[in-house]
């Protein structure tokens, strides 16, 4: 029940009725392009003002509270401020390479949208090797920090885009190590066939003590590979001003902004995915009637209700922890998940040969 | 200045830290050499909220050049005052009534105290954690409540004058007072939970920037930042003035003088603040608050020397006097200056991120050291 | 030691200096005689003055006088040494190789008063702008634009 496929069918049937096959393909993918602008837009407004309200709520204040109900629209007003901002290109900078960076970091964030499966049946594209390009793809960011530090002639940018580099390559590794046990256990790439399988369970409760250990590696390469505290040490405030994009202003800085926290809900909508069961909801073993009860809850609120979770404790970290220094942040990736993560590899591996999951 | 832009032979990076910079908190302004992430060599230039007071109060009479000092410091205002007010006592060799002596107590304490609330809350974002700079906001803003009832002013306070303090104690002094003490003995237990005791913060502070005995002699180190690396100079307890010597407080001593003894003895300081502040409030002897002084002071001829402990350490107040209404020569001996002058020191060798908790852990107060 | 026998053991050590007795000494010297003074008031066990709590400068419109103010962590007595120096050419051994705190204040007194520090590792300006003119803590200087004639 509760499911998208209908009114999918429904949309491609009329289309199919009306124009011949080639247009009905454009006509899908631009109405899919939409679409993915759109919730763009709206998951970042939402995302920005629930960071405010997160932060606000650990730091008691009361966070944005003017602006419409309960400071609902603040970060409308945010992005009419910026969108009207003057985009300044300072003097010295690569020009090319400095105002193509924002629009690399956008299109590497939207590529990232295709594989996930946002709710039962709903899904731009279920490809065959979806945990693998999403893993490809999201390397694609640190081009963009790099190429933004590189151009921006500016000191400190320049630092910052190279801690960056040097951190989102090392964290790709423990990310890829943790999303390779789920991999293994459920014996598919595909994305909608890791969900079915958690069909009965989810994997971080069905996989003993290895899924857990590599949700918990996964959290912690995601908070870093998304540049966020106490990981942010390509912007680090007291550090480096505002690292990599100290010299963007206006839109093209929005776009960085907006960037982030397209990647902060992309990598939990992965976690949600191959931890916490994605769209699934809530089973239990044989509780029939439970899991009747959860099944009445629709997929999309399990999807984005799993998601928000993590985006919360993502943002939480953020909020509580004091900032790592560049050598202690590779050593905790080399020295500690990395061989953890290789370690875990082998249990899990382990674990599905002997059938010993649920 | 051309060497600034770029880099240098071997290759290393020279970048400007400030005189607009989050991590200076303040127009510090640091020219510092980057081997990669490796700092090299931190150079201040200073200068950029200089005022010459020194220079000013020559033209100041002995009662109004106590309240230029408010601005040097601003965060123990009330202590510069103090200094001051001691010096031309001093020179006059004037009795301060005993509620008067209290009574400033009781307000350098809660200075203190708020000095390091703050002071905690700017390191640990310095570090990166920025939530503890407003739980430290909330206990420093009852401190500044306190304060602008009693002083009408909730910064530079200028409350202390020769001979006592300006106004007598606001009915509400003692139950805010208490209030406080109340609240800050439950909040201390949470600041070392947020901070203090997380893993992070432990790593980035621990054999992080070490100052040892000697070198914090040699560089004249004095305050929390000195006593981290076992240095005995509180003067409170060395050569007590205002009956400090009557009042029963320790001095926090630590033997490291890494980043975390410079926390650590200041979280120490906060507590022993807080004893005094109770070993005081139900105390305060009846009384006047003020001697009876003259409306123009006149000092002798002669040099007077004051020596106070701040929160930052000592603060010296220096008078040459002509024998007229003016000083002749006043120099200022700001804590900030000298523990400045450690800061190239201890930071050679660390990391740029370790660079911002070495400053944060020395306190620097920037108006302090350009005077 | 008590102030009586700090006076005693200095002019032991040097008996051309001058000592007033005070709340603390006050020891006159020469410029020249500073150099060998400063180190033994540094290494000496008895006096161990390790701790350079003050450094400054006076101008009194004849000559300008050094101020140092000196303590010992170990022994807990304080000296003020005070030297006299020629205004037109100041000129005195820097300190900042025995108390390393007197760098600093040495640039400050460079730039306040004119002050030349004999052998000091990196004297310039360190608070006024590089291309300042004068020297404004002494006593003649003159600024029209920021000084208010009262």
């Amino acid at each position: 029940m509760w499911s998208f496929a209908a009114l999918a069918d429904l949309i491609h049937e009329e289309l199919n009725a009306q124009l011949d096959p080639s247009w009905v393909l454009a006509v899908e993918m631009i109405l899919v392009g939409l679409s993915a602008i759109g919730l763009f837009a709206l998951l970042g407004l939402v995302l920005v003002l629930m960071e405010r309200k997160v932060s606000a709520f650990m730091q008691i204040r009361l966070g944005p509270n003017r602006v419409g109900p309960a400071g609902l629209l603040q970060t409308l007003a945010d992005t009419l401020k910026l969108l009207v901002k003057e985009g300044i290109t300072p003097n010295g900078v690569d020009r090319l390479m400095f105002n193509g960076a924002p629009f690399i970091a956008m299109i590497a964030a939207m590529l990232l949208l295709a594989p996930i499966a946002f709710a039962r049946d709903f899904q731009i594209w279920d490809l065959n090797i979806g945990v693998l390009y999403v893993s490809a793809v999201s390397s694609l960011n640190v081009i963009a920090i790099l190429m933004a530090g590189w151009s921006s002639n500016n000191k400190y940018s320049l630092l910052g885009a190279m801690r960056s580099g040097a951190q989102i390559v090392s964290y790709e590794l423990s990310a890829g190590l943790s999303v390779l046990t789920i991999v293994v256990l459920a014996g598919s790439l595909q994305m909608s066939e890791i969900v079915a399988s958690q069909a009965d369970g989810w994997w971080v409760f069905k996989g003993h003590v290895p899924a857990l250990l590599a949700f918990v590696i996964f959290l912690i390469a995601a908070t870093a590979e998304t540049n966020r505290a106490p990981f942010d040490l390509s912007e680090a405030e007291s550090e480096l001003t505002a690292g990599f994009h100290t010299e963007y202003s206006g839109m093209k800085f929005a776009l960085f902004f907006l960037a982030e926290y397209i990647n902060v809900f992309i990598v939990c909508a992965i976690g949600a995915t191959l931890f916490l069961g994605g769209w699934m909801p809530l089973h239990i073993g044989h509780w029939a009637g439970f899991n009747q009860v959860m099944d009445w809850i629709p997929s999309s609120i399990w999807f984005f209700g799993k998601t928000f979770f993590l985006i919360f404790v993502i943002m939480w970290f953020r909020w509580t922890f004091p900032r790592l220094r560049i050598d202690q942040l590779l050593d905790l990736e080399w020295k500690y998940l990395l061989p953890i993560g290789m370690v875990n590899i082998l249990l899990v591996t382990a674990v599905a040969i002997l059938g010993w999951h649920f | 200045m051309v060497e600034e832009i770029g880099t240098t032979e071997q290759g290393d990076l020279i970048i400007n830290v400030g005189p607009q910079h989050p991590a200076t908190h303040g127009v510090l302004h640091l020219v510092i050499t980057l081997n990669g992430e490796t700092v090299k060599k931190v150079e201040p230039h200073l200068g950029y909220i200089h005022r010459s007071i020194e220079k000013m109060c020559e033209s100041l009479s002995y009662r109004q050049f106590i309240y230029s000092t408010s601005r040097m410091d601003y965060l123990s205002s009330h202590i510069n005052n103090h200094g001051c007010a001691l010096a031309v006592e001093k020179a006059l060799q004037l009795e301060v009534p005993g509620r008067a002596q209290v009574i400033r107590v009781l307000m350098d304490e809660l200075t203190r105290i708020a000095s390091h609330v703050l002071w905690w809350g700017a390191m640990a974002m310095d570090i990166g954690a920025f939530t503890p700079f407003f739980h430290a906001f909330r206990e420093r803003e009852m401190i500044n409540d306190i304060m602008e009832e009693t002083c009408g002013a909730r910064l530079t306070m200028n409350y202390m004058v020769p001979g006592g303090v300006m106004f007598d104690l606001h009915p509400n002094f003692y139950g805010r007072v208490k209030a406080f003490i109340r609240q800050f003995h439950k909040k201390l237990p949470e600041y070392d939970e947020l901070v203090t005791g997380n893993t992070i913060f432990r790593s980035r502070t621990r054999g992080v920037g070490v100052l040892s005995k000697e070198d914090a002699i040699s560089y004249g180190c004095s305050g929390p930042t000195a006593r981290a690396s076992g240095v005995d100079c509180d003067i409170r307890k060395l050569f007590p003035y205002e009956g400090y010597g009557k009042l029963q407080f320790e001095q926090p001593l630590a033997t490291e003088g890494d980043t975390y003894d410079r926390y650590m003895v200041r979280m120490h300081e906060m507590r022993q603040s807080l004893s005094i502040l109770e070993q005081l409030i139900d105390n305060i002897p009846e009384g006047d608050f003020q001697a009876k002084t003259k409306a123009v002071l006149k000092l002798p001829k002669g040099e007077f020397y004051s020596r106070v402990e701040t929160a930052r350490g000592e603060f010296g107040v220096y008078i040459v006097s002509e024998g007229g209404t003016t000083p002749y020569r006043i120099k200022y001996r700001s804590p900030g200056f000298s523990n400045l002058s450690a800061l190239d020191h201890v930071v050679r060798g660390q990391k740029i991120g370790d660079l911002v908790a070495i400053m944060g852990s020395f306190d620097l107060v920037i108006p302090d050291i350009d005077r | 030691m008590t102030n009586e026998e700090l006076i005693a053991r200095l002019q032991d050590i040097d008996p051309s200096i001058s000592v007033d007795a005070g709340e603390w000494p006050n020891a006159h010297i020469e410029a020249t005689a500073w150099p060998v003074l400063a180190p033994a008031l540094r290494l000496c066990d008895e006096l161990a003055f390790d701790y350079l709590f003050c450094l400054t400068c006076v101008d009194w419109k004849t000559h300008l006088t050094m101020v140092y103010h000196l303590t010992s962590t170990r022994h807990r007595h304080h000296l003020v040494v005070k030297s006299k120096l020629d205004r037109e050419a100041p000129s005195i051994r820097t300190v900042s190789d025995i108390w390393r705190t007197a760098e600093f204040h040495e640039r400050e007194v460079f730039e306040m008063f004119g002050v030349h520090f004999e052998e000091h590792p990196d004297l310039r300006k360190l608070i006024l702008p590089d291309d300042w003119q004068g020297y404004p803590l002494r006593k003649d200087y003159e600024d029209p634009v920021n000084m208010i004639k009262l």
